[in-house]
């Protein structure tokens, strides 16, 4: 139902070292599965990464694609696809990317294989991406070359069919390719976010005081095309991915108390694995909330009350099999696991002030991490190195990030606004994270070393980002 | 029930009841046709007079004792005088969403980052445990909010502190478990929005919903 994603196909793919090579077998492994690079990359790989002058990155160009018709709509994907392109390349700062403004002047190909390399190689730049768009019916086909300005070789050579639905996803999935083509990075332009938002203003049902509605929202990794994934009119808040990204699991207040939901929001299936306790140990209802989905997909670490305050437990993602983790008073919330699904950190505040500890999923090794005067939502990268949470450093919070091996602190933010709910991009590099700087909360990403913040979200109040795997 | 604690309350002290008679009537009908209505519908017999209206006219105000056969001076009177009877009744007829609107059980207020029963909190919730004994079929969610600073995470875990915290002492107070769920919000919903202490004074609580009547 929720299906968004054309179905890119590849059709013809071709890499190779001369412009004919469109006709040749691909010389190293075929990109027509999406996930690993090829692990036999032979004598052409050098000639296939284009560099840059000594140490420098390479640099970049990505002129519009060009519309093989005039009518509005192949010109309209032609330069959105240009444009989504050169963002999703521009945001792991692989390359130096030329700012397209400087190349108005080129003149446009008029098709992949008629490239004026002087004028590019005039205006520095090593790599070189130009495309077509084709619109036959409702369906797109894109072709796409990658030249080494210098040899003027074609490197990366590709064709995608699919409907015209959502043409950035043309760009994202190009740029995802030449990331792992180029410099062997998983990118992340086909990932996306989910966060919880009040945007649509409607009130609690059922409720006397005005009470704001959160439902469950979905974006691209960039912020665009947002999407809301609830409708159930009452606060749903902290979701979180399946590995597989076809799920979401959050907390919902939907019964007058929270409970974990977790949404195949492909297939409409709606599932409460963790609300199986009727009552707690004081006659209660139990609170279950802040549930997290291991990294094999196969197991949920969340935040119940059911045996008198709030402790881990962990439990299949059916809600069968539920262990208890924890065993303390105060309260313990807020679990994340480490990408080898053999440890679990979290938020408790039994000494006082909430802050981090880690713990083995069995239940051993308790261990604390941090002495902020208040630390909460901690995120293991999924590098495993490192965790970012939130500590307060003011009146607000800023993102930190601590190394596991040095237990040595970085700060990302300084007090512009409150910053929290931090979530790592699947490789590590960038983290989403909610923030007040812009007024309301709004959803932001940032690089892993501070730089290259960006505001994801405007409508509302957005909060408690998660990324996609 | 409602005439129990209207005899307990004045049958000892043999008040002249034609005073107070006297006093009511000139406050005109509706009082009374309220509480003929509500006395009906109590099933109590013979309703004697509506006692509403005394300790202010007689005592308060002391601008209608002119007409009256000196009555007896009302500082005498049985103290504390308890809820009356009408506002009683009227609470029991109310809808559920009319009594949570105006709500009879008030919300305990907490300090910053605790879940500490303040000595204001404990006459709040020592008020509601009366209500709650005298409106024993109700069922209550005592919800546990916070104010806005402080993660939305761990304020889930302060408000259900706060809302355990009432729960607790309510049932020390004899009111049954079964009767008290509770439910945190933590920062999500504030009665006030703005961002300062004011408002947040208002948020830090143990808010009272009934859920059944």
């Amino acid at each position: 139902m929720m299906r968004h994603f054309p179905l890119v196909s590849t059709v013809a793919c071709a890499t190779g070292l001369t412009l004919v090579a469109a006709q040749n077998p691909p010389p190293v492994g075929s990109p027509q599965t999406p996930a690993p690079p090829a692990p036999t990359q032979s004598q052409s790989e050098i000639n296939l990464v284009i560099s840059g002058d000594a140490l420098a990155p390479p640099r970049y160009a990505v002129p519009d694609f060009i519309a093989l018709s005039a009518d509005a709509e192949t010109v309209a994907v032609a330069k959105t696809i240009g444009q989504v392109l050169w963002d999703d390349l521009e945001f792991e700062r692989e390359f130096y990317m030329i700012p397209r403004d400087t190349y108005r002047t080129i003149p446009t190909s008029s098709s992949v294989t008629d490239v004026p390399f002087d004028r590019w190689r005039e205006l520095g730049a090593d790599g070189l991406l130009v495309g077509t768009v084709q619109k036959t019916g409702t369906m797109l086909r894109i072709e796409i070359r990658l030249y080494n300005v210098r040899t003027r070789q074609s490197v990366f050579a590709k064709e995608y069919t699919g409907g015209a639905g959502n043409p950035r996803l043309y760009a994202h999935t190009i740029a995802d390719e030449i990331h792992q083509q180029q410099r062997a990075l998983r990118g992340v332009a086909r990932t996306k976010l989910t966060f919880s938002s009040d945007r649509d203003g409607d009130r609690v049902v059922g409720t006397v005081e005005k009470r704001e509605v959160k439902e469950i929202y979905i974006s691209d990794y960039d912020g665009a095309n947002q999407r809301r994934i609830t409708v159930n009119r009452n606060l749903n808040v902290f979701p979180v991915w399946t590995p597989d990204g076809r799920g979401i699991l959050y907390t919902s207040f939907l019964r007058g108390y929270p409970d974990l939901v977790l949404s195949l929001i492909y297939e409409g299936v709606r599932r409460e694995p963790a609300a199986k306790h009727a009552s707690d140990a004081n006659g209660d209802r139990p609170q279950n909330r802040l549930g997290v989905v291991s990294p094999d997909g196969k197991r949920i670490c969340f935040s119940s009350n059911r045996d008198g305050n709030p402790e881990l437990y962990v439990m299949n993602i059916d809600g069968t099999n539920v262990f208890r983790l924890t065993n303390h008073p105060a309260a313990d919330i807020t679990p994340t696991w480490n990408p080898q699904g053999t440890q679990i950190a979290f938020t408790s505040d039994r000494r006082g002030q909430p802050q981090l500890y880690t713990i083995g999923a069995d239940g051993t090794n308790l261990s604390a991490l941090t002495s902020e005067s208040y630390a909460d939502r901690p995120t293991w990268s999924t590098l495993g190195t490192e965790i970012a949470y939130a500590a307060r450093t003011g009146p607000g919070f800023d993102i930190k990030i601590i190394d596991l091996a040095s237990r040595q602190v970085r700060q990302l933010t300084y007090g512009e606004g409150s910053n929290e709910s931090p979530a790592f991009a699947p490789n590590g590099r960038h983290i989403a994270f909610m923030s007040t700087r812009a007024g309301k909360s709004q959803i932001f990403s940032i690089a892993r070393d501070g730089k290259d913040v960006r505001q994801l979200t405007r409508t509302g109040n957005n909060t408690a980002p998660n990324w996609s795997q | 029930m409602i005439c129990d604690s209207w005899r307990r309350v004045f049958r000892p002290a043999e008040l002249d009841l034609r005073g107070i008679m006297r006093t009511r009537t000139r406050y005109g009908g509706p009082a009374l046709m309220l509480a003929a209505l509500t006395f009906t519908a109590a099933t109590c017999s013979s309703p004697p007079p509506k006692p509403v209206t005394r300790p202010t006219t007689t005592s308060s105000s002391g601008t209608t004792n002119t007409r009256t056969p000196a009555p007896p001076t009302p500082v005498k009177e049985p103290i504390p005088v308890p809820p009356e009877p009408v506002l009683e009744d009227a609470v029991a007829s109310k809808s559920i969403d009319d009594l949570n609107r105006d709500s009879p059980l008030l919300p305990a207020f907490f300090e910053y980052d605790s879940s500490e029963l303040t000595p204001d909190a404990q006459k709040v919730l020592d008020a509601n445990a009366g209500l709650l004994k005298k409106y024993s079929t109700w069922m209550i969610s005592i919800e546990g909010h916070t104010d806005e600073r402080g993660t939305a995470e761990y304020n889930l875990a302060l408000g259900e502190r706060r809302a355990t915290a009432a729960r607790t002492y309510l049932v020390s107070l004899g009111i049954p478990a079964a009767r008290l769920r509770t439910v945190s919000y933590g920062k999500e919903f504030p009665f006030e929005p703005a961002h300062e202490e004011t408002a947040w004074s208002k948020n830090r609580r143990a808010h009272f919903v009934i859920t059944t009547k």
